[in-house]
């Protein structure tokens, strides 16, 4: 994958995923590519389950992404990465933030979390790569750069050099949140570097 | 404004497409997927923009300003154009002086709607023309396009965008601003504008010949064009849809139709000869294909395509090759992650109490529609913005006293001022008895919490009149009036109960604000609650309320005499900390007295 991809963002509504996927969009752009961002407002966003569909290459037609061609998956919370499975094909690589948020069946008790999420991805031929995001986020004193953390494990994989990324970051974030969300997009970009 | 590529949605391309074309006056009420337009437009300098109280208001301010002699727009969604019918399709008679744009935002799939209909057929039915663009760059475009159109045809145009338009980004290059030739002012023509019949069968006969020469012009029209490549499949396709037809076949002809109404006849002539096979590529309803078979045209289109739903290029390249594509992975049963009203929203615990009144809830269209889901399961029917009031009222008059104390009409604020209020005049007018609760959270919350009328605030801030619902009410002729707090459950079920058995007419006003609103993020006296350790019964009266801070943890016999509960325990409650917004309500489900004030949260 070097001249262009398909990035499936998922996540719960709240976790920073459009921010996460405008960075990435523009970063893409930046390093020369087109790119078409999709996304879902209104009802998707009180808590409920939410997708962006992310596509950059020398000309993007289509701003949706077919079932079986993405080629990276990246979940902000491990439940959603299973919901929309349909989307990987086998070479597929996904990025899943360690994070568990319960959905209300779950909380008030009539389901149960599923504890095989990593079985189940790691039992395909994903290249899978768990991050313990929230911690790493922690870890910079702001939880709510837990999304910047996800760009920065998901910028070591495209085709986009580091410091056009911290550029973007730059620009596109107010001054006063500008250091420490580079703090956290250099944590992420470590975790996934050290990855197994 | 620089002339640098820009990253923008469809929206915000659209309101750029409107500045560029120099609009001054644009009117507005929100809806999924078309609510950012509106607010990208106030922020450029010499447009003025509003939020109209409903869609037909929105469309009469915009041919008003039409009339006066500026460029003007209304923008809504897909069934927001259906409220403003009436006065489109007379618009279209009397025609206009400045430039006169309908944006309308269509929701294939029903990401945020109650229906997907296509706004395609409005074009055909309201005689005017209609513009489709495929992408955010296009939607700019075509929008300034428009403008340029309705001046030269003397018409209202339409412009259609829907959701994978409005909300994706693409690259969007800013242009010159344009300029119109029609002078502001007040100019009297009551043959063109008044439309009573003796003009208007004038105007009838004159809106066939402005058909005409827009049908002639759509043959030349710049964004009607053949791609011409490989002869043996040649598809026909406007909107979003062209780019799924490019991405599936991109050596295939292509004709795309950038004006879906009134169609180039002569092209699609012309473009069918020059092809083996002509297949129709549209989302929802057969618009194109029935023109094209009406004019003896073979071609294949729906029985194809499906004709539900959104499309991608996936379905569309399988549907036409017939070719299955790969297996695909299965995602697992698991747990559903559907929306859920806020923690801390003041519609919880309102609907908490009406699910113990066991009556036909008549709902209507908001967040608090969410309550129709589990636990609260306290609505029984939502039909349109408004429908709440008038469905309660026919059903009371269709099953007379046996109604009594068994319906109930519930509407949010910004729905009720949108078409609550006639309803509820059919009410007093025609002697019921319905109880209405309007549950005023001093917002518009599902659209993303635009400013109305009863916020006595304006889309840029500044302050207005506020609409006193209460006093409305009053004058409307409701004599029982009564304004409560909807965090106070028992209060809430006895004004409730009270109300549904009253022999007359009666309206409860809920008021306590959207947690959402910038006032409510920042307040500091927040007081957050907690389950006393080793209270908890395990009774679960709490989570009946379904609020995502209310978390129980399941117990097994020796966990729970290990916890020092009783054995027999299944399980208990507990309040996430970071969840909790204080709002209280779930304090009085709990008959153990085991939620309290979290003392070491609050110092
Ligand atoms: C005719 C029409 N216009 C717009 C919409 C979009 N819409 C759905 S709910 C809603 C507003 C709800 O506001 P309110 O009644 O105050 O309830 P809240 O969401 O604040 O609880 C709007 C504008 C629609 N469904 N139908
Ligand atoms: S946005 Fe406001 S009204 Fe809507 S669910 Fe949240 S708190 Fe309730």
């Amino acid at each position: 994958m070097t001249d262009s991809g398909n990035i499936i963002m998922c996540g719960v509504g709240g976790q920073g995923i459009l921010l996460a996927s405008e960075i990435t969009s523009l970063a893409l752009l930046k390093a020369g590519f087109d790119v078409k961002k999709s996304e879902v407002h209104g009802m998707a966003q009180r808590g409920g389950s939410v997708i962006a569909h992310l596509r950059f290459g020398r000309k993007v037609y289509s701003p949706l992404i077919d079932p079986g061609t993405a080629d990276i998956m990246v979940a902000f919370e491990m439940l959603e990465s299973l919901r929309y499975i349909h989307y990987l094909h086998r070479h597929s690589r996904v990025i899943v933030s360690t994070q568990k948020i319960f959905p209300p069946s779950v909380t008030t008790g009539m389901e149960t979390y599923p504890d095989d999420i990593m079985d189940k991805l790691n039992a395909n031929k994903f290249k899978v790569y768990p991050l313990d995001a929230f911690g790493a986020a922690r870890e910079t004193g702001e939880t709510r750069t837990v999304n910047m953390v996800i760009v920065g494990a998901l910028s070591s994989v495209l085709p986009v050099k580091e410091h056009i990324f911290i550029k973007t970051i730059n620009e596109r974030l107010p001054e006063r949140f500008r250091r420490v969300n580079i703090m956290a997009f250099s944590r992420g970009r470590k975790l996934i570097q050290s990855a197994p | 404004m620089s002339r640098k590529n820009r990253f923008m949605s469809g929206n915000e391309a659209i309101a750029l497409g409107a500045y560029e074309a120099g609009v001054k006056v644009v009117s507005a009420y929100p809806g999924t997927p078309s609510t950012e337009i509106l607010e990208y437009i106030c922020t450029y300098d010499g447009v003025y923009s509003e939020w109209a109280p409903n869609e037909k208001v929105a469309l009469e301010v915009a041919v008003g300003a039409s009339f006066a002699g500026v460029r003007s727009m209304a923008v809504m969604k897909h069934v927001g154009l259906n409220v403003a019918a009436d006065p489109l399709f007379t618009a279209a008679y009397t025609g206009v002086r400045g430039g006169l744009v309908i944006i309308t935002c269509d929701d294939p799939e029903m990401h945020s709607s109650q229906n997907e209909q296509d706004n395609r057929n409005y074009a055909f039915a309201a005689k005017v023309p209609m513009l489709e663009p495929a992408d955010p760059a296009e939607a700019k475009e075509f929008t300034k396009l428009a403008f340029r159109l309705s001046e030269e045809y003397d018409i209202p145009v339409l412009v259609r965008s829907t959701t994978r338009i409005s909300h994706v980004k693409g690259l969007i290059t800013p242009g010159r601003k344009d300029k119109s030739r029609v002078k502001p002012g007040i100019v009297k023509m009551p043959q063109k504008l008044v439309m009573l019949p003796a003009h208007a069968r004038g105007r009838r006969i004159d809106l066939e010949e402005r058909m005409k020469r827009l049908r002639a012009h759509a043959e030349t029209f710049s964004e009607n064009r053949i791609e011409r490549a490989d002869k043996k499949r040649g598809f026909i396709t406007s909107g979003i849809s062209y780019l799924y037809v490019k991405e599936a076949f991109p050596d295939a002809s292509v004709l795309k139709l950038g004006m879906v109404f009134p169609f180039p006849e002569k092209l699609i002539r012309k473009f069918a000869k020059s092809v083996d096979e002509v297949i129709i590529v549209e989302e929802l309803d057969p618009f194109i294909e029935l023109h094209v078979k009406a004019m003896g045209i073979a071609c294949r289109g729906k029985e194809l395509i499906p004709a539900i739903g959104e499309l991608n290029s996936g379905i569309v390249r399988q549907s036409v090759t017939k070719k299955k594509g790969g297996k695909l992975f299965q995602p697992p049963e698991m747990p559903m992650r559907p929306p859920n009203l806020c923690p801390g929203c003041p519609h919880r615990g309102i609907f908490h109490a009406i699910s113990r009144l066991n009556v036909f809830v008549a709902g209507d269209i908001g967040c608090y529609t969410l309550a129709a889901l589990k636990p609260l399961s306290s609505m029984d029917s939502c039909v349109c913005m408004g429908a709440s009031i008038g469905t309660a009222f026919g059903m009371e008059k269709a099953l007379g006293k046996d109604a009594l104390g068994k319906v109930l009409a519930v509407i949010g604020d910004s729905t009720f001022i949108h078409s609550g209020i006639t309803g509820l005049i059919d009410v007093v007018y025609n002697k019921g008895f319905s109880t209405v609760v309007i549950l005023d959270n001093r917002t518009t919350g599902m659209t993303g919490h635009q400013p109305n009328p009863s916020t006595g605030m304006t889309i840029t801030g500044e302050s207005s009149t506020m609409l006193d619902i209460e006093a409305l009410c009053r004058a409307i002729g409701i004599k029982n009036v009564q304004t409560i707090n909807p965090h106070d459950i028992d209060r809430c079920f006895n004004v409730l109960k009270k109300e549904i058995n009253r022999p007359g007419p009666s309206v409860i006003i809920t008021k306590s604000p959207c947690v959402l609103l910038p006032e409510m993020k920042k307040r500091k006296d927040r007081t957050l609650y907690q389950v006393l350790t080793g209270g908890c019964n395990g009774c679960r009266a709490c989570l009946r309320i379904g609020c995502p801070a209310i978390e129980w943890t399941p117990l097994s016999g020796k966990e729970a005499v290990r916890l020092g509960f009783k054995a027999k325990q299944k399980g208990y409650s507990s309040i996430n900390s970071v969840l909790c917004d204080g709002c209280g309500q779930c304090v009085s489900l709990c008959k153990f007295g085991a939620i309290v004030l979290d003392k070491g949260k609050n110092d």
